[in-house]
């Protein structure tokens, strides 16, 4: 018992005279933070497309403006919350939200638009591409009646069914079902998730299914999904909510920043207002992150070193 | 003669009540088919009320900018900020926090052997160093400090709420109905009023966190003290003790053991918040988890989560060790260990000041990225092998129970539904059964959402039908073995606090977008609580009972049927409560993976604002839902109790 314990007393010391190698706390150089750029916070919306534009935008800012960018992990709505509370400056996607928009830049006045980013959004309904080989003409929503009693689920009722998604997004599609005469019933998912595992699930174990989608999205790099053709969109066909016959319109994704934050003269805001890619560029980056599993910022650091001269418009240094 | 007359009223009474019941249920099938499609009270998905849309623009009245909700705001804030300052975040211009892991290792072992006992020591040491080997570390120093403050605050407010309602009834009575709320709302409905009244930060997040968890440790302090038998009471009284006296020196002391399970359940909730807080960028392990999910990476999400579980069993076995330990001073040998322990700590705290190795957690030996890999790989295997087989149950099911049973609910009139309801009630429960089942009717139907509060409720009794046979069967095993009991706790505190969201993909990959996957999901989640509360109420089931029972030739069914679960009656009635609670709580998980109805009201209400009204509505009516339930099923079992304290008269004489 007592050698137990001189040896417990020996160790304690060998591992604290041991202890005392190694690199000190504070010794390495910190980076300095920036003066004339100052902190802003940037929301960033749990998809993986918006967090390529925030990946980018912070990088640039960081490196190139010296700013202190503060990410806030925050669902959209929440984010709207934000502008008015002071805690969030900097939208870097907003897919319309035309009922927000109103109240806090037109009523409140607390908010300002800062442009599109570029990137085009994509609303529809969408199938598996097995199916597209299979029935070549399913693309088409006259055809769709024909091909109901494939999508027969446990939850439709007897009826086709056409999976809803994430209930942050717009739809249309209890009325185009009603409108267009389809023998289908809307079943809400409920998430992204749950849609995503179906169109994995339906292409691997050649299930049929028929969903409501949306690009671009990083899983269109897994697979390649297949839009149905509604008919076509025209200005104003969706005026009436309840009488809409036509696709969704194609969507502006803009950015949208606190009216303090615009009002700062900060050269950040400049970066915010000039950054603009495409579709293409904001995949590439989604890719990185979530199918290489590359983090945001090293993501970002790739990207921007092979496409300086975007980087450098945004800079305004052309 | 008493005993007699009444044995008699009751051999006249059961067969028919039973019979009645079964004649109602006829009757309601029969006026079904008659009735079918009037007044069901249809509401389209992007359908609102007035009330709704009163509720939507009224949202946000409630104390914006309000000086009394800032001052929470500011201590609240800097409470958590000083912990993260502490533990996880870089602070006071150094490029680590205050403690690096070896002093935060150091601490936490210590603390757990000077409450507790060395092996809870032991297992404090292994699982911290064991979330930093999965390289979460930092993550891990955050959701610490977030649950340690949300737990603090819960106590500072729930320990003397809970002693109020355990010394006076009417206070009891409000606490009941209050906590029920507290429990039962999803989160999901005041987590964005929330971020307005106390801003984007940690104060939203430990006050959302605080909501949920504080209700187990108000209603476990009022059980216990309620439960200090009244000759302890009298006898301090009758020697001249003030009420504070008594509290202190008796009634505390006392109800000591179950106040620390109030404790430790409440821990519990709170690590199962950690999730949702994160949708208001609350940092910690909770922002690793909803990250991978966005790219469905199931791997990294149950890295994630299972630091959780850890963190959860670890805080669990220390705070239960040191509720059981005895209160003595201490003798000179423990005195001079503890003060011993307490140079070694300082001194780990000093070098995990001083150098970077002991400061931030050597990352060189990471278990994490091969948790995530093998649990994937599990998930594809599993997915593979049962895909085809669980589709075929999912189907089923549906087809032959949920189907039918929310066709009655849904297609009927709601005046039938109700009708019909109240009369089970009163049949089951009498008069304290059906007049709030009528009261939380009447609310149903004001609510708006009917019809979708009638689908919830179908999927609602098949789930906890399932949770209540699994949890009694489990239960009765645990609490009959020991052995068992020991490999199956860590199995029940994993599925208590593993987030839902990290199993709901594989869910998924099972069974689909369905109901039948939320049914599944909420049965995972209810299941731990319900078990761990039969096996405690088996448990105490006095020894000289079962053996007296084994001694005169019982079978283990006849021990177990008539002597364990009779006298284990008032811990069953508790988990049935607990496990219709728990589903209640999974509705809204449930709307993310296709149930519809409720849950996916609530999220919706969440996502978009001209919906907030609704989806407060919605989480209203599971409130209602789960009030009415349970009101009806506590009232049946004070009914049976009643019965078979008779028939137990009857037996003997």
């Amino acid at each position: 018992m007592k050698k137990l314990r001189y040896a417990g007393v020996l160790t304690a010391v060998a591992l604290a005279v041991a202890g005392c190698g190694g690199e000190k706390v504070g010794s390495q150089p910190q980076p300095s933070a920036g003066k004339e750029c100052g902190t802003f916070n940037l929301t960033v919306s749990p998809w993986v497309g918006y967090e390529a534009n925030a990946a980018v935008v912070a990088y640039v800012a960081t490196k190139d403006l010296g700013c202190k960018v503060v990410k806030k992990n925050l669902k959209e709505e929440i984010a709207w919350q934000g502008f008015a509370t002071g805690e969030v400056d900097v939208n870097l996607e907003n897919w319309g939200h035309e009922d927000l928009k109103k109240k806090y830049i037109e009523t409140d006045k607390v908010a300002v638009e800062a442009g599109s980013t570029g990137v085009k959004g994509v609303i529809g309904w969408y199938v598996p591409p097995w199916m597209a080989a299979k029935y070549p003409d399913i693309t088409d929503y006259k055809n769709l009646n024909k091909y109901a009693a494939l999508f027969k689920t446990s939850e439709s009722g007897g009826k086709g069914q056409l999976l809803d998604g994430d209930p942050s997004y717009v739809t249309n599609d209890e009325a185009l079902v009603k409108n267009l005469a389809l023998n289908y019933k809307v079943v809400q998912s409920g998430s992204e998730t749950a849609l995503i595992q179906a169109f994995r699930d339906a292409e691997k174990n050649k299930r049929p299914l028929l969903a409501y989608f949306y690009e671009p999205q990083w899983f269109f790099n897994e697979i390649k999904l297949v839009k149905v053709n509604l008919p076509a969109y025209k200005a104003g066909c969706d005026a009436v909510p309840a009488k809409i016959a036509c696709d969704y319109p194609p969507y502006d994704l803009d950015k949208i920043v606190s009216k303090k934050f615009a009002d700062s003269g900060s050269p950040a805001y400049d970066l915010v207002k000039n950054f603009q890619w495409t579709n293409e560029d904001q995949n590439a980056v989604a890719r990185m992150i979530a199918v290489d599993k590359l983090t945001p910022d090293q993501a970002a650091e790739k990207w921007v070193k092979s496409n300086e001269s975007k980087v450098n418009t945004w800079l305004g240094r052309s | 003669m008493a005993a007699i007359t009444s044995d008699l009223e009751v051999e006249v009474r059961r067969p028919r009540r039973s019979v009645v019941v079964g004649v109602l249920l006829v009757v309601w099938v029969a006026a079904y088919f008659v009735l079918r499609g009037i007044d069901t009270l249809v509401l389209g998905g992007q359908e609102t009320t007035s009330l709704h849309r009163w509720l939507t623009e009224h949202r946000d009245d409630v104390g914006q900018g309000n000086a009394f909700f800032d001052a929470i705001r500011i201590v609240v804030d800097h409470f958590v900020v000083l912990l993260q300052n502490l533990i996880s975040q870089p602070s006071f211009d150094r490029p680590v926090p205050v403690i690096g892991w070896l002093g935060v290792v150091a601490i936490a072992a210590y603390c757990a052997w000077a409450f507790g006992n060395w092996k809870v020591a032991v297992l404090t040491a292994a699982g911290l160093g064991f979330v930093g080997l999965q390289g979460l570390w930092q993550e891990s120093m955050d959701t610490l400090a977030l649950t340690v403050a949300a737990v603090l605050l819960s106590l500072l407010v729930a320990i003397p709420l809970g002693i109020w309602a355990g010394l006076s009834n009417r206070a009891f009575r409000v606490a009941t109905l209050a906590l029920d709320l507290m429990q039962t709302l999803p989160t999901f409905v005041y987590l964005a009023p929330l971020t307005l009244f106390f801003a984007i930060g940690p104060a939203a997040a430990t006050i959302a966190t605080l909501i949920y968890a504080a209700p187990p440790a108000v209603r476990l302090t009022a059980h216990a003290i309620r439960s200090v038998p009244p000759e302890s009471v009298e006898a301090a009284r009758s020697l001249g003790s003030t009420r504070g006296q008594t509290l202190l020196k008796v009634l505390l002391p006392m109800s000591r053991s179950t106040v620390v399970v109030g404790i430790n359940q409440t821990i519990m909730a709170a690590l199962s918040m950690v999730t949702v807080a994160a949708l208001i960028d609350a940092p910690g392990l909770g922002q690793t988890v909803l990250k991978a999910l966005q790219t469905l990476d199931v791997g990294v999400a149950f890295n994630a989560g299972l630091a959780i579980v850890v963190i959860a069993i670890v805080l669990d076995r220390v705070t239960t060790a040191a509720g059981d330990r005895p209160w003595r001073t201490a003798s000179v040998r423990r005195k001079v260990l503890l003060g011993a322990g307490a140079v070694a700590v300082l001194v780990a705290v000093w070098f995990s000041r001083t150098y970077v190795w002991a400061a931030e957690f050597p990352s060189d030996v990471n278990v994490g990225s091969r948790i995530a890999v093998v649990a994937s790989d599990v998930t594809a295997w599993v997915q593979d092998v049962f895909g085809g087989f669980t589709y075929g149950v999912r189907d089923a099911v549906t087809i032959g129970l949920l189907n039918p049973l929310e066709g009655l609910l849904t297609g009927s009139p709601w005046w039938l539904v109700s009708a019909v309801v109240v009369a089970l009630a009163f049949l089951l429960g009498g008069w304290r059964g059906a007049v709030p089942a009528a009261v939380c009717l009447g609310l149903l139907v004001a609510t708006g959402v009917w019809q979708d509060s009638m689908v919830t409720l179908a999927s609602t009794l098949l789930a906890t039908v399932v949770v209540v046979a699994v949890g009694l069967a489990l239960g009765v095993w645990a609490g009959r073995n020991h052995r068992v009991d020991i490999w199956i706790r860590p199995v029940l505190d994993a599925g208590q606090t593993m987030p839902p969201f990290v199993y709901l993909v594989p869910f998924l990959a099972l069974f689909g977008t369905s109901r039948f996957t939320a049914i599944a999901a909420a049965v995972v989640f209810a299941v731990p609580v319900t078990t761990k509360i039969v096996a405690d109420g088996i448990k105490a089931v006095p020894v000289v009972t079962v053996e007296a029972a084994n001694s005169v030739g019982s079978s283990t069914w006849q021990v177990i049927s008539k002597v364990q679960l009779p006298v284990a009656r008032r811990a069953i009635t508790l988990a049935v409560n607990q496990g219709l609670i728990y589903v209640l709580s999974m509705v809204v998980c449930g709307g993310l993976v296709g149930a519809g109805a409720l849950g996916y009201d609530v999220v919706a209400g969440f996502a978009q604002s001209e919906l907030y009204g609704k989806g407060l509505a919605a989480g209203l009516a599971i409130v209602l839902l789960g009030v009415m339930l349970d009101r009806i099923t506590q009232a049946a079992a004070r009914r049976t109790q009643n019965f078979q304290g008779v028939q137990g008269r009857g037996d003997k004489r």
